[in-house]
């Protein structure tokens, strides 16, 4: 193959490693008033993490913000290229530690797609079952540390945490891990549920609606809460779509875009459900998307539990060990917590992926973080940050 | 597009998958018809990321004719190909408003050396800003005309593209060598010298 030459063209400015990052505007001649750089974070308890926004102030407004990534990067792509696909599996979990069912899941799929493995029913079902359970504690605890960072010092979030743990008992008693699951493999789930599962879930299921109207009796209306979150750090569809936000964050925004109506993977297209939708796209409208999204899971789950099916919970045919799909490529996604988690899988035929990359829905959803925040006080990005949801597992891989 | 070059590779494992590429001049007018087209609409550029090709020799079978006694015939002969390496970087779009997708871009660089460019397509899909700056910081490949191209994970002042498949990880995974004699003398060995091209074997 002969190799193209394009001239370089000399209208684009080449990139460098030179400074090109000067946040600090110098001093204008006209010399109204002085701007202030703050950087907020690495260590701050707002950024849920080790995340830096480097701002600039005008007086309490923020005129620029840059996010400074990186403090957590571990280069995760570089170590899944030099491991077995299998391998790669626990270590996925650590991508959002909130969310490692279905980080599994996404990963799980997309070998799925690549190799043409198929799933057994029950574990297609359990799979729904356990992706829903962990929307349910995901959104539950970005409710609390929102309200958490808006001033409300710990009650709100102590409630969260309470209904996550019923949550991660389930999970604990399934995979033997609280939060570090590893449960799914290529072709389905490891093991099958422990006796009496289904019925503690249920009554978990069943407690939940119980817990959100209470949750939503102190908060959904609170004054406080109101005046922190309308109108603040609005968000357009067009700047939503183009800049590529997903999930809670996109249809908070008012774009009707949900992959699990979608795409329809797993078995989705077996449930009833509805995809709430934001009209304003500000933070109230983000916290309000959550509350809804988790009462929709609450369906899912009843339906999921009611409807689960018996048999085996593996493909029988499936080799875990020396595992070598087809050479070829693949991008597969699913509908995390967070919004679009996917995964772009190069195989050569080997038993390790040439190309192994995560699309993290934490990262990108940051794309517009400056546009959300510009003009508004420093007390308010912490809100907007609040909303975005992220984990810098994710982030920064 | 007059001139534009356009070839579609194919993908043995998933078919519907196959991607689209497009060279370096005519990538923006590309994708701004992607973009644009009110069939296509693909509104959404989800996953942008950089692929690292090596020197390869890939061997083919090609048909040839020979005469063998005075009768030709014909033959299947392995010819080796020497595909020269480089980057890629794929951008895998889809549509929001019509719900279709993926199509696969790609986008190539000349070679595997320290200066090689791609156009950015940030000014049409604004969610390629962050992860552009991944694929330069983690791959070496700058972006024409991106707004903001600046190391996105790893710190100002490393040198290297950690995710290029030659990439030597430091003994001590400090860049700057710690003041001690042994440490430094390995480190040494590691950065012998910066301004050599790398991967120009």
């Amino acid at each position: 193959m002969i190799m193209e030459r394009d001239p370089v063209p000399v209208d684009l400015p080449m990139g460098s490693e030179g400074p090109g990052y000067e946040l600090l505007a110098k001093p204008g001649a006209d010399g109204e008033t002085d701007l202030l750089e703050v950087a907020m974070g690495p260590h701050h308890p707002s950024t849920h993490g080790v995340f830096r926004m480097d701002v600039v102030l005008d007086g309490e407004r923020v005129v620029k913000l840059k996010p400074v990534f990186g403090y957590l990067h571990r280069n995760h792509e570089k170590i899944a290229e030099g491991a077995t696909y299998l391998s790669s599996m626990p270590y996925t979990d650590r991508l959002d530690y909130f969310c490692s069912m279905t980080n599994n899941w996404a990963y799980a799929l997309t070998v799925e797609k690549l190799a043409g493995l198929r799933v057994p029913e029950r574990a297609e079902y359990l799979r729904v079952i356990l992706a829903e359970l962990t929307r349910l504690q995901n959104h539950v605890c970005l409710v609390g540390f929102l309200v958490q960072d808006m001033g409300a010092s710990g009650t709100p979030l102590m409630y969260a945490f309470r209904e996550r743990e019923k949550i991660l008992d389930l999970f604990e008693s399934l995979s033997g891990s609280r939060m570090m699951c590893n449960f799914m493999r290529f072709g389905g789930c490891r093991c099958d549920l422990p006796p009496g599962w289904v019925e503690a879930a249920q009554r978990v299921v069943d407690h939940y609606p119980r817990f959100l109207d209470e949750f939503e009796r102190f908060l959904s209306g609170n004054e406080i809460l109101m005046a922190r979150t309308q109108g603040v750090g609005r968000l357009t569809r067009e700047l939503a779509v183009s800049a590529g936000v997903t999930g809670p964050m996109l249809r908070a925004a008012g774009v009707n875009y949900d992959l699990r109506k979608v795409d329809r993977y797993g078995i989705y297209d077996r449930f009833q459900f509805r995809v709430p939708l934001g009209e304003h796209g500000d933070t109230y409208d983000r916290y309000m998307i959550r509350v809804l999204e988790m009462r929709e899971s609450v369906g899912i789950l009843r339906q999921a539990l009611r409807d689960l099916p018996e048999g085996p919970v593996l493909d029988p045919k499936s080799r875990l060990r020396g595992f070598k799909p087809p050479a070829g490529e693949v991008y597969g996604r699913i509908e995390a917590p967070k919004g679009e988690l996917g995964f772009y899988l190069i195989s050569e035929g080997g038993t390790m992926p040439y190309r192994y990359r995560v699309r993290p829905p934490s990262l990108i959803n940051l794309t517009i973080l400056e546009d959300l925040c510009r003009g508004h006080l420093v007390a308010d990005v912490v809100v907007i940050l609040g909303s975005v949801d992220i984990v810098l597992g994710e982030v920064d891989r | 597009m007059p001139g534009a070059r356009i070839e579609v590779t194919r993908n043995p494992a998933v078919p519907e998958q196959a991607s689209l590429r497009v060279n370096r001049t005519h990538a923006v007018a590309a994708a701004t018809v992607l973009r644009d087209d009110p069939e296509l609409r693909l509104d959404y550029a989800s996953n942008v990321t950089g692929v690292d090709w090596l020197d390869r020799v890939v061997k083919e079978k090609v048909k040839v004719r020979r005469l063998v006694d005075g009768e030709e015939r014909e033959f299947e002969d392995v010819i080796e190909l020497r595909r020269p390496g480089h980057l890629e970087a794929v951008y895998h779009l889809y549509s929001m408003e019509l719900k279709h997708g993926p199509v696969v871009l790609r986008l190539r660089t000349e070679n595997r050396t320290d200066r090689v460019w791609v156009p950015s397509l940030t000014p049409v899909w604004r969610s390629c800003e962050f992860q552009e700056r991944e694929v330069y910081d983690l791959y070496g490949i700058e972006f024409a005309g991106h707004p903001d191209l600046r190391r996105l994970l790893m710190w100002e002042g490393f040198r290297d593209h950690p995710m290029r498949k030659d990439y030597v990880a430091p003994d001590d995974y400090e860049y700057e060598p710690t003041p001690h004699d042994t440490v430094l003398a390995r480190a040494r060995e590691h950065y012998p010298a910066p301004d050599k091209p790398k991967g120009a074997a």
